[in-house]
């Protein structure tokens, strides 16, 4: 059944590529769209000096480490 | 020096420590990047940093400097200071209160060329019984008419272990990361990111001052103390999805989720959600909710049958099982300073977070009356503070 299961998956998979080759995927959000993702309330990282020290402190008090914080946010309207 | 020092414990935990600014500044500056390929905003950030609680007082200042020259190039430093008065429950039932300072010292090129941004850091700290040097190098590239951006980076990590009062003992530590991150925007107000890191560590990982403790019917209090003693490697891998939303009005609800698993045992994972909200142009709430639980590690044990029972014993409170919950606000004010005509803007901010942690299996010794093992479970609060100025330019 597991077996069927992954078969299938990649099956699907392999037509999702495939479907998305046809239908010629373009970028679906345009440069003069993203004034909401530009505001700095949108920043994963708005005081990097701040979010600097809060990981220090969950990697002293925690044991798990790594994957913190994140890329990203803002606009990409250069 | 506060206090008579007998034997100290290192209250920030040896476990990646070696790596844990290199690897978080190397990071922020990709993560700074933003979507879209430009470089950070040229900043300067002085801040007041405080940690309190069971027992542990840190605070110190942090000074962040930020420069791009030419549109191409990014320079940053980073000064860092811990100042420390311990009187933590390890402490107080095993060693003497002490303080410490621990100074630490970062700098960082960035270098963006089109839709491709590069980074550069050097992390180099150093207290009385402990040195760190990490040099981290990240890249990141933006695909699909800048929907969607994919980095990747390597850290690598030198340290030193040694232990006041005994010139003889110095030890290694060799600290590795590798880190793969994806950030996609899916629709004008919602963008996610996928982050996975491993982290390899090799040498001698364990604190060189801490004690575990075993059952002894010879003793009058019904146990004894003895040096923990850990593995010499350690590999985890850490695997977080996060995403930010913009709201129909002008606010941002954010939620992260990461699941974390290592060599020695431990699987955690954790929770967090955060609000913020502009109440005008210039003043800007914030607030969040955190939840972290972990397993503990294979050789932890409160309390061990008998004197090296086994191979690797551990009696850090980090490495037992245990959750915290996390409450935090925040406050950013920004402000012009016409009056001075390189300076665009300037933002005040402070943010507090409370932490509330519940130990299922690291005994409360200060307890008396119990007989061994059978003494209540240790819980704490803490309460975080970060207080800063930044200026932009």
């Amino acid at each position: 059944m597991k077996l069927l299961f992954k078969a299938v998956s990649v099956v699907a998979f392999v037509g999702a590529l495939g479907g998305c080759g046809s239908m010629e995927l373009k970028p679906w959000v345009s440069p003069y769209e993203r004034n909401n993702l530009a505001d700095p309330i949108m920043s994963f990282n708005r005081a990097p000096v701040s979010v600097a020290y809060l990981h220090h402190v969950h990697q002293a008090r925690e044991g798990a480490r790594g994957a913190e914080g994140g890329g990203g946010g803002g606009c990409g309207c250069n | 020096m506060l206090f008579r020092r007998r034997r100290r414990l290192t209250p920030l935990g040896v476990l990646g420590r070696g790596l844990s600014f290199a690897v978080c500044f190397a990071l922020v500056t990709l993560a700074l990047k933003g979507h879209g390929a430009i470089l950070p905003e040229d900043r300067t950030d002085v801040m007041y940093h405080a940690y309190d609680g069971g027992g542990l007082k840190v605070d110190g200042p942090s000074v962040l400097i930020r420069k791009a020259y030419k549109d191409k190039f990014s320079v940053w430093g980073n000064y860092y200071v811990d100042l420390i008065s311990s009187a933590s429950i390890d402490v107080v039932t095993t060693a003497s209160p002490y303080s410490e300072r621990r100074d630490e010292v970062s700098v960082g090129l960035d270098y963006l060329q089109g839709t491709t941004f590069m980074g550069l850091a050097y992390t180099s700290s150093e207290e009385s019984d402990y040195s760190a040097n990490a040099l981290n190098f990240g890249i990141s590239h933006d695909f699909f008419g800048d929907l969607t951006t994919v980095g990747i980076s390597y850290a690598r990590g030198w340290d030193e272990v040694r232990r006041n009062g005994d010139d003889l003992f110095a030890e290694d530590a060799k600290r590795q990361s590798y880190r793969v991150d994806l950030s996609q925007i899916i629709t004008k107000n919602f963008i996610v990111n996928l982050n996975y890191e491993a982290v390899t560590d090799e040498g001698f990982l364990n604190n060189p001052y801490r004690q575990v403790r075993y059952f002894d019917p010879n003793s009058t209090r019904g146990y004894s103390y003895e040096p923990e003693l850990y593995p010499r490697t350690r590999t985890s891998s850490a695997t977080a999805v996060r995403g930010m939303y913009y709201l129909p009005y002008r606010a941002s609800l954010k939620a992260d989720y990461r699941y974390y698993s290592d060599s020695w045992g431990i699987k955690g994972w954790n929770a967090e959600v955060a609000y913020v909200h502009p109440l005008t142009d210039n003043l800007v709430l914030e607030g969040k909710y955190r939840y972290y639980s972990q397993t503990g590690a294979d050789f932890y044990a409160d309390l061990f049958p008998y004197s090296e029972s086994q191979n690797f014993r551990a009696r850090d409170k980090e490495l037992a099982t245990y959750f915290n919950h996390t409450v935090g606000a925040g406050v950013s004010y920004q402000f012009n300073m016409p009056w001075i005509s390189f300076l665009k803007r300037g933002e005040l901010n402070l943010f507090v977070d409370y932490m509330m942690f519940d130990y299922k299996d690291f005994n409360d010794l200060r307890v008396t009356g119990f007989a061994p093992g059978e003494e209540p479970s240790y819980n704490f609060n803490s309460v975080v503070v970060r207080a800063f100025i930044s200026f932009y330019y």
